[in-house]
């Protein structure tokens, strides 16, 4: 079986400056710390994000004094362009606006989702009546299917996705406890290369298979070492 | 403020039946499950990944696996079940909500809502208001009636929208206006104001039910 075992270095070595990531996670519950440290250490510029939100800043009560999921990547001014549902927790984002150093793309979050899941599952887009009659709805085709308007959402696929799991076998079958599993399943499903940080890795088989979520053919790289505390 | 606030959310209350799965806006539409009738237990859904959504934990006693959508800790019901964004949103937009209460900043006479973007300020983005209007099977708007004397009903929204022809119903301290065959239509009237108030404090055209009621505070 291919080793996909990393360090968190060696796995976001992948990613290019002006690359396309997608990060998992909710307001920073559920994203994968381990690799956005080591992508911060790295310092790739120029990145567009697909992620739900900001992230939380290291000012934000529910952060324990350090910043969570990707608003790392934000405060070191290493995006370009986000693509989220809701950027109104991180202020870093606002600033970036105001300064013109960060473009931000606003999706509602059921599309964000069914975006990643078209480009994850093959579909040439999806038809939803989200959006429809509001400023989402600019630039974007209207279809008919029998007499009711839908607006056509494009797949939208990440070079890379970085996911988080509690546990993970070495075949990259993974599982993500409670609420950390906001955008991990899609995006692994959508990204080129896929790269899971668990906090447990198991070996293959040492598991019952339906321990297990979601597949580990998505899966590219492991890395082991998230902490339940960064959460 | 925080009486009128109260009344409104204990008048959204009693549109609730026992076993409603429904989701809360931020702010006010919180202060639901506090006024709910003997009897009527609702299972709130939260979007980030969750139907269950209980309350808020003792100090000490947080979960940092489960937050809310406004990324507090939180506590959760025994029948609780977390999923990912996907089925978080297909729940929303497929129908399986009963209800969703939020509040808005515009509705207008044909039940367009505007609620995400506020004039002069940043764009935070609409999260999942602009899903969960689209799919929830009932939506209703708890809000004051006027904000700073600006008119929040309208003949015609004037901010971008949050989603069309949406609203079933609107809740205020004033009255209670419902969606009547597609007509605007004012069903309670509390007893503070006369209907002239109401008229006064309302742009939009509005029918008056025939079974006008009073808007009972218990």
């Amino acid at each position: 079986m291919k080793n996909k075992m990393l360090t968190a270095a060696e796995a976001v070595s992948v990613i290019k400056d002006g690359d396309t990531i997608a990060v998992g996670g909710f307001l920073g519950t559920g994203s994968p710390e381990i690799l956005l440290d080591a992508l911060v250490a790295q310092g790739t510029k120029h990145l567009t994000l697909i992620a739900n939100d900001g992230g939380m800043r290291d000012d934000n009560p529910y952060t324990g004094g350090r910043h969570k999921g990707v608003a790392k990547l934000i405060a070191n001014g290493q995006v370009d362009h986000i693509i989220a549902s809701h950027v109104g927790v991180n202020p870093d984002i606002f600033a970036g606006m105001s300064a013109g150093t960060l473009k931000c793309t606003l999706v509602p979050q059921g599309s964000l989702a069914e975006k990643l899941r078209a480009a994850g599952a093959g579909l040439g887009g999806v038809l939803t009546p989200t959006g429809l009659g509001t400023p989402v709805e600019e630039g974007k085709r209207i279809i008919e299917i029998e007499g009711v308007d839908y607006l056509l959402e494009l797949p939208l696929k990440p070079k890379v996705s970085l996911i988080r799991a509690d546990y993970c076998d070495k075949f990259g079958n993974f599982t993500m406890l409670k609420a950390t599993k906001t955008f991990n399943h899609v995006m692994a499903m959508a990204g080129e290369i896929v790269i899971v940080a668990a906090e447990k890795v198991f070996e293959i088989g040492e598991k019952d298979p339906d321990f297990y979520q979601v597949s580990g053919v998505y899966v590219d790289m492991i890395v082991e070492g998230e902490e339940p505390w960064q959460i | 403020m925080a009486d009128i606030r109260a009344r409104i959310a204990k008048r959204a209350a009693k549109e609730f039946k026992d076993g409603d799965i429904a989701n809360l806006g931020i702010g006010l539409p919180t202060m639901i499950p506090d006024f709910l009738p003997e009897g009527v237990s609702i299972v709130l859904h939260s979007e980030n990944g969750f139907t269950g959504l209980a309350g808020t934990p003792e100090p000490g006693e947080e979960d940092y696996r489960v937050i809310d959508s406004g990324g507090k800790w939180v506590t959760t019901a025994p029948y609780v079940n977390f999923f990912g964004a996907e089925e978080s949103f297909a729940i929303i937009r497929g129908g399986h909500l009963d209800m969703t209460v939020l509040g808005a900043m515009q509705v207008d006479e044909e039940a367009n809502l505007a609620n995400w973007i506020i004039p002069g300020k940043n764009v935070a983005g609409m999260g999942g208001a602009m899903d969960l209007v689209v799919g929830a099977k009932k939506v209703v708007i708890a809000m004051t009636h006027t904000q700073k004397g600006n008119h929040k009903i309208m003949k015609k929204c004037t901010l971008p929208l949050t989603a069309k022809k949406v609203v079933d119903m609107i809740i205020t301290e004033m009255c209670v206006m419902e969606f009547i065959d597609g007509k605007l239509t004012l069903t309670e009237i509390h007893p503070d104001y006369t209907l002239e108030d109401v008229k006064a404090a309302t742009e939009a055209e509005f029918a008056v039910s025939p079974n006008l009621k009073v808007m009972e505070e218990e």
